[in-house]
C-alpha cells in the first residue's frame, strides 16, 4: 500500500499497539531546555527512575538566558535557579548539555540541526511547540508537555494517537524577496490557526524544493501556528549537503544517504487533506492582528474586521481597518528566534542594513540563534554591518520572542519581529507585534516605518 | 493526579476563539522549577480589567470558551495554572492538540461540545449566570436544568482521568517491548 512520508516515519517507530490505546512511539532524539524540564526531572527522582537513554538526549539553555554578554551571573534569580537545576540534572544523568559556556550553546531548534543531530527519518521531541522545525529534515518532530518529557526521559517512548497526513503544496517559484516566512504566513492565513489540528503537514512542490534548509526550517517551525502536530519536508540533496560533515552526521554517510532517499511519499499515497498554494502569487506577508493567521501582503491595507476576534485584535493593536500598513511608524525591530535567526536569515537582513542607518528612536535588535551562527556571521562581517547601521548585535538566545529573559517590547510599543507569535503581550505586557520576514524587518528597521524590502535597492 | 469522576459547578464564560497559552499564563511566569504558584499568573493581563468574568469566578470550577482553546505553546504550565486558579474543567468548541493532552494528564478535563449544545449552554448562562452545570465523565455528558449533551473522549484518557492514574505506569509496564524494539534496531 502506498504510504506518505509521515506514514513511513511513524510506522518505523511503533513499539507497541493495543486496540483502544494510543500507540507507543519510540523517540530517537529528545531535546531538553531549562523551562519545561525541571518538573520532569523531579518526577523521575520521586519515582527513583533513571534516564533510559541519556545518549539520545541533548540539552541546551536558551529561553531564560540573557542576550547581553555576562552569562549565568547576570541572569535574574528565578531564571538562574532553572539554569542551575538543568546543569545539575544533566550532570546527574549523564546528559550532554550545551551550557552558557559551551561554544555550541544556542536556541534548541537552531543547535540540534547545525550540530547534525537531527537526521531524516528520526522522531524528535522537545518540551517546546516549535520542535516542528526539525521536520525540515524529513524527521517527525513535535512539541510535548512536561509530563511527556518525563515519559521520554524514563522510557524513551511516548503515547500518541496517529495523526492524519495533510499535503501542503507550494507550486511554482517564489518571487525574489519572498521567503519561507512569507510562504508559511500565507498558508496560515489560508487554513487558519486551528486549520492543521490533528494533522501532520507535508510541504511539497517546486517552491519548497527550491528553499534552503534554513528556509525549510522556517516553514516547518510555524506549522504549530496552524495548529498542526508537525510539518515535514522529504529529504533531498539540499538536506544531504547541509548534513554532510557536521559533527553529528552518521559515520557511513553514503549508506545513510541511500537509506534516506527512500523517505518520500509514494505516488498515489492518500492524504487526509490537501491544499495547494501558488507560490508565485505570494507577496511578502505581515501580520496586523493578534494571531499569526491575521496577516496580509505587506502592501495591502489592514483588512476590515469580519469577526469579534478581528475587532478585538484591531483594538488591541491600535490599528485602523482600511489604512495601509506600509508607512506605519515602528518602535522596535527584533530579528531572531527559532524561526529566523540562522545564518541565511542574518545574511538577508544584512543585505538590507548594509550602508543604511536605523533612525533615531527606533531600537533594532539582531540576535543570532546560536554561538555557531554568531561566529559564522562575524567571520563574514555581518556583525559590523548591523552595528554600523545602529542595530544591537547580541548573544544567542530566545530573547524578545517570549520576553522572559530581560529582552522585551515596552508596553504599547509597536514591534516588527521575525519570531513566530503575535499573541497579546507575547513580547512583553502590552506589546504589539507585527510578524514578518528578516527582509521586511530589516527594511522596516532602516526606514523607521513598515517597509516593503522590494522597494529598497539592495546593495548585496 | 486527582481522579475526575463528576463535577457540578457554576461556569465562567470566556467565549472567545483561539485563547492562546500566552493569555492563560505568560512566559514571564514560567521561571518556576515546580508546579506551584502559577495561579497568580493565570490570565493575568485579562484580569487587569475588573469587569472581566475571570474576576467574578464565585467558586466556579468550569471555564467556557470557544474554538481552539489552548493554542500556541506546549507549556504544561497552562493546565497547572488553570488548576491552581480553581478550574477542573474547560468546556470549549475545540482544543489545540498539545493543550488537550497536557490537560488530561493533569486531571483538568477538556470537554469539546458540538455547536448546538455549546450554543444552548451559552444561552442558558445568559439567562442565568449562576446556573449549575454537571459534567459526568463516566457517562460522557454535560447537563444543566433539562438539557443533556454528550461529549467524546478517548477511552484511554477517560480511564486515566477516572482513576487519577498517570499514563507513565502504562509505558513502564511495556519496558520489555521497548527493549525488544531497541534490540531490533541495534540501539541496545
Amino acid at each position: 500500500m502506498p504510504r506518505t512520508l509521515f506514514d513511513k516515519v511513524w510506522d518505523a517507530h511503533v513499539v507497541h499497539e493495543s486496540p483502544g490505546r494510543p500507540s507507543i512511539l519510540y523517540i530517537d532524539l529528545h531535546l531538553v531546555h531549562e523551562v519545561t524540564s525541571p518538573q520532569a526531572f523531579a518526577g523521575l527522582e520521586a519515582r527513583g527512575l533513571p534516564v533510559r537513554r541519556p545518549e539520545r538526549t541533548l540539552a541546551t539553555m536558551d529561553h531564560s538566558t540573557p542576550t547581553r554578554p555576562g552569562g549565568l551571573k547576570i541572569v535574574a534569580d528565578a531564571g538562574r535557579a532553572q539554569l542551575e537545576m538543568l546543569a545539575r540534572r544533566c550532570a546527574e544523568h549523564g546528559i550532554e548539555l550545551f551550557d552558557l559556556d559551551s561554544p555550541n550553546n544556542g536556541i534548541v531548534h537552531v543547535v540540534a540541526p547545525e550540530q547534525g543531530r537531527t537526521h531524516p527519518g528520526m522522531t524528535v521531541v522537545c518540551g517546546d511547540s516549535h520542535t516542528s522545525t526539525h521536520g525540515a529534515f524529513g524527521a517527525l518532530a513535535f512539541g510535548i508537555g512536561t509530563s511527556e518529557v518525563e515519559h521520554v526521559l524514563a522510557t524513551q517512548c511516548l503515547l500518541q494517537y496517529r495523526p492524519d497526513a495533510f499535503e501542503v503544496r507550494f507550486d511554482g517559484a517564489a518571487r525574489p524577496g519572498v521567503t519561507g516566512k512569507d510562504l508559511i504566513l500565507a498558508l496560515i492565513a489560508e487554513i487558519g490557526i486551528g486549520g492543521g489540528t490533528g494533522h501532520v503537514l507535508e510541504y511539497t512542490g517546486d517552491a519548497v524544493r527550491a528553499l534552503s534548509m534554513e528556509g525549510r526550517m522556517t516553514l516547518c517551525n510555524m506549522s504549530i501556528e496552524a495548529g498542526a502536530r508537525a510539518g515535514m519536508v522529504a529529504p533531498d540533496d539540499t538536506t544531504f549537503e547541509y548534513l554532510a560533515g557536521r559533527p553529528g552526521a552518521p559515520e557511513d554517510f553514503d549508506a545513510a544517504t541511500a537509506r534516506w532517499r527512500a523517505l518520500k511519499t509514494d505516488d498515489d499515497a492518500a492524504f487526509a487533506r490537501r491544499v495547494t498554494i501558488d507560490a508565485s502569487a505570494v507577496a511578502p506577508r505581515i501580520t496586523w492582528g493578534t494571531t499569526p493567521a491575521m496577516n496580509v501582503a505587506v502592501d495591502q491595507p489592514v483588512p476590515a474586521p469580519d469577526s469579534d476576534a478581528a475587532r478585538r485584535a484591531l483594538a488591541y493593536m491600535q490599528l485602523e481597518a482600511g489604512r495601509p500598513l506600509l508607512g506605519q511608524p515602528v518602535d522596535v525591530v527584533f530579528i531572531g528566534s527559532c524561526t529566523n535567526s540562522r545564518l541565511d536569515d542574518l545574511r538577508q537582513a544584512a543585505s538590507v542594513f548594509d550602508g543604511r542607518r536605523v533612525p533615531e528612536g527606533l531600537r533594532a535588535l539582531v540576535v543570532p540563534g546560536s554561538r555557531a551562527v554568531k561566529r559564522a556571521a562575524e567571520a563574514e562581517g555581518l556583525d559590523r554591518v548591523f552595528t554600523a547601521a545602529g542595530a544591537e548585535w547580541r548573544e544567542p538566545g530566545c530573547s524578545m520572542c517570549l520576553a522572559m529573559n530581560g529582552d522585551q517590547v515596552p508596553s504599547g510599543k509597536l514591534a516588527v519581529s521575525t519570531s513566530n507569535r503575535n499573541f497579546e503581550g507575547r513580547q512583553g505586557p502590552g506589546s504589539r507585534t507585527l510578524l514578518a520576514s528578516p527582509l521586511t524587518a530589516a527594511a522596516t528597521a532602516v526606514s523607521g516605518v513598515v517597509t516593503d524590502a522590494r522597494t529598497l535597492e539592495t546593495s548585496r | 493526579m486527582k481522579p475526575f469522576l463528576e463535577l457540578t459547578s457554576r461556569v465562567v464564560p470566556l467565549v472567545r476563539d483561539d485563547i492562546d497559552t500566552d493569555q492563560i499564563i505568560a512566559a514571564r511566569y514560567l521561571t518556576v522549577t515546580d508546579r506551584s504558584g502559577l495561579g497568580e499568573g493565570l490570565f493575568a493581563a485579562w484580569r487587569e480589567d475588573p469587569s472581566s468574568p475571570l474576576n467574578h469566578r464565585d467558586g466556579a470550577s468550569i471555564l467556557l470558551a470557544g474554538h481552539n482553546f489552548g493554542c500556541g505553546s506546549s507549556r504544561e504550565h497552562a493546565p497547572w495554572a488553570l488548576l491552581a486558579g480553581g478550574y477542573r474543567c474547560v468546556i470549549a468548541r475545540s482544543f489545540a492538540d498539545i493543550f488537550r493532552q497536557n490537560a488530561q494528564r493533569n486531571g483538568l478535563l477538556p470537554v469539546a461540545l458540538e455547536e448546538p449544545a455549546h450554543a444552548r449552554l451559552l444561552a442558558s448562562l445568559e439567562m442565568n449566570p449562576a446556573l449549575d452545570v454537571r459534567v459526568d465523565l463516566f457517562g460522557r455528558t454535560v447537563s444543566w436544568r433539562d438539557h443533556l449533551a454528550r461529549f467524546e473522549i478517548d477511552d484511554f484518557a477517560r480511564e486515566c482521568l477516572l482513576g487519577g492514574v498517570d499514563s507513565l505506569g502504562y509505558l513502564l509496564a511495556k519496558s520489555d517491548a521497548i527493549g525488544a524494539f531497541e534490540a531490533r534496531r541495534g540501539a541496545a
